[in-house]
């Protein structure tokens, strides 16, 4: 079947392959590999030496070191909390679900610097939470805490939202099955539901760290932004565009993304090895 | 392991779906439950397997009362309709599983687990295919996957829901044999789930009959195909005609119909039904015949006659009869031609016919299982 001696052509829905892929690969280098190519170009002409000073300069250094913990807390706790959620919605029927269902897309939803005010509302110490939290001797905003909870409050629903469909998909009799052969309750998670939706779990809570390093608009509200303390990486990398130190943010910037290429490749590695079964020859 | 069901009902949502299933099956034996969708087979099954709850009734297998029992506790091995193998296992795995998940207590050792594997593998005439996964293998490796599975740990009771629903005829008529030689060997009490009569009947030791939430006959093929115990039996059997008759001293009488050939029946006078298979009936040449043949088609070996009823009043409307197409009398034959009938076998059912072209079962009273 050589496609280009065929005179008979099957009809598509978008017209023209030429001209959809065209499109499509012009805008992705326009909107998204340009900026990236500029940002290591800008990285590049900083030289090794300096780029190398800028990053492990204390300040740098505590900026990042703030981030990937906060990060790396909220992705945890959403990995976990959103599995759960993700459960909920699929598994059980009650009323006001769909409320709940639809909720759970307010942080996509909310502009960020909105959900940093009334976060930093609601838990300075005399908000709602955080009253009666000052009172147990909790402190969450100026602290790392409150970093963490508006990096919780961002990524949520790319966890439940990536696990959502594929606890939808998965065929009751897979667990049916397993209970007729004698499988208990956590068995069957661990052994059929869980490598089911391993691969979809590890992407959602991926995104949700990627998205958690790069999250300034909610933070910057409720983090106080101490230097050493609780200042995140991306506020510094801005702190530094204001003082017209452009070769400081790039490298702060350049930093950034390359942790989240690495975790983005790794945790595809993940899912192919996962996922390797499911291809038929 | 006897199985012994007792009043068993079952709805959801309001909807009816078991209405009153009685029913034993004695150790060792193959039963079939057949009926169209939606007549409660597969409900029944899962409600033996644990995977359903009964509204009400009693379900007691060698004297245990399993509705007290958790699925995992009953040992059944459960054969899905689209196998429901675990995706992300390898075939071994696969058959393995029951074994692997037990508790350490009383899991038994690797060595054993794979001893077993392979015995099993072999036995089902798939050892070349351990290491695949399930999406590497045709839908008859996967059935026999699956019942591996399900064979690994030893079940009491074999329950299969549709086992051959979705594999090719070639493949179906292969793997029914071998099921069959699977029964025997292992000595499990068997049931099984389909729509196929022919499957039923051929496989199994009892045929179920089910139509609508309740057991309608229960026998052997040849008991359900020559004495259908309800209207309802008579029409999954392939008895497509219906003509209005009266009964006169326990022969069934019509005008154009010899009921010469039919045995008389203990019935009472008065109106009933004749139900009818195409291929039971001759037609007789006769020029002030009842029916007149509107149309002839021939799939070489039977012709097919499509009949109408022109002078009738009481809507018979039309239908077809069956015959071989070499038979001496189809000479005659032809679109135009008139015809009365002579009813080779069949069965009769008191009461009047109902209009509609498919009326529900329980428009009829039902005859008591007279076999």
């Amino acid at each position: 079947m050589s496609a280009a001696a065929a005179p008979i052509r099957a009809k598509r829905v978008l017209p023209g392959f030429s001209l959809s892929l065209g499109t499509t690969l012009l805008y992705v280098a326009l909107v998204i590999m340009i900026p990236v190519i500029a940002l290591v170009l800008k990285g590049a002409e900083i030289g090794p030496v300096r780029f190398w000073a800028i990053v492990t300069a204390p300040r740098t250094l505590a900026a990042l070191r703030v981030t990937l913990t906060a990060a790396a807390a909220a992705t945890v706790f959403n990995a976990f909390y959103g599995l759960l959620m993700a459960w909920v919605l699929t598994r059980y029927d009650f009323p006001g679900k769909r409320i709940l269902d639809a909720l759970m897309d307010i942080p996509f939803a909310l502009p960020t610097a909105v959900a940093g005010i009334s976060l930093t509302a609601l838990y300075s110490a005399n908000g709602w939470f955080g009253a009666p939290l000052t009172g147990a001797g909790i402190e969450l905003v100026y602290t790392l805490g409150g970093v963490i909870l508006a990096m919780t409050f961002t990524s949520i629903p790319f966890v439940v939202r990536a696990i959502q469909p594929v606890l939808e998909d998965l065929d009751p009799a897979l667990e049916q099955a397993a209970m007729t052969l004698g499988a208990r309750p956590f068995a069957i998670f661990r052994r059929v539901v869980l490598p089911a939706i391993l691969p979809a779990w590890l992407a959602g809570s991926t995104v949700a760290f990627a998205r958690s390093l790069g999250e300034f608009g909610a933070v910057v509200f409720i983090a106080g932004n101490l230097p050493f303390k609780t200042e995140i990486a991306a506020l510094l990398a801005f702190i530094r565009l204001e003082e017209y130190d452009y070769q400081g943010a790039a490298a702060i910037a350049l930093v950034l993304l390359l942790i989240a290429l690495i975790l983005l490749a790794l945790s595809n590695l993940i899912q192919f090895r996962a996922a390797r079964h499911l291809e038929a020859r | 392991m006897s199985i012994v069901i007792e009043h068993m009902t079952k709805s959801f949502d309001g909807t009816a779906v078991l209405r009153g299933i009685d029913l034993t099956i004695e150790s060792g034996e193959l039963v079939a439950l057949l009926g169209p969708s939606g007549s409660g087979k597969t409900t029944l099954l899962k409600i033996i397997a644990g995977l359903e709850w009964p509204n009400s009734g009693g379900l007691v297998v060698h004297g245990a009362d399993w509705l007290h029992l958790a699925a995992q506790d009953r040992r059944i091995g459960f054969v899905f309709q689209h196998y429901a193998l675990f995706p992300h296992m390898s075939v071994r795995d696969n058959i393995a599983f029951g074994l692997t998940v037990r508790p350490r207590a009383e899991r038994p050792g690797k060595a054993v687990i794979a001893a077993k594997v392979d015995q099993l593998l072999e036995f089902l005439q798939i050892a070349h295919l351990g290491e695949r996964y399930p999406a590497q293998l045709s839908g008859g490796q996967r059935q026999r996957v699956a019942l591996g599975r399900a064979l690994a740990i030893e079940p009491t009771v074999l329950l299969l829901d549709e086992p051959f629903g979705a594999l090719d005829a070639a493949v179906r008529r292969d793997l029914r044999a071998w099921l069959r030689e699977v029964h025997d060997q292992t000595g499990s009490t068997t049931i099984f789930v389909t729509h196929d009569q022919e499957e039923a009947f051929e496989l199994a030791d009892r045929v179920v009959v089910m139509g609508d939430g309740r057991i309608e006959q229960i026998g052997n093929a040849d008991q359900i195909h020559d004495h259908p115990a309800s209207p309802f039996v008579a029409r999954f059997m392939g008895a497509t005609i219906e003509l209005p008759v009266t009964l006169q001293a326990g022969r069934a009488e019509a005008p154009g119909l010899d009921g010469s050939r039919l045995p008389r029946r203990a019935l009472p006078d008065g109106p009933a039904t004749l139900f009818l298979r195409p291929a039971d009936v001759t037609p007789l040449p006769d020029p002030a015949g009842r029916w007149q043949i509107t149309h002839r088609t021939s799939n070489g070996a039977l012709l097919r006659l499509d009949l109408a009823d022109d002078k009738g009043t009481d809507g018979t409307g039309r239908f077809g009869i069956d015959l071989p197409r070499r038979a001496p009398e189809a000479q005659g034959l032809v679109p135009g031609a008139r015809v009365d009938l002579r009813p080779e076998a069949g069965t009769i059912f008191p009461g009047p016919r109902a209009l509609s072209p498919q009326p529900a079962a329980t428009e009829f009273p039902r005859k008591e299982k007279s076999l």
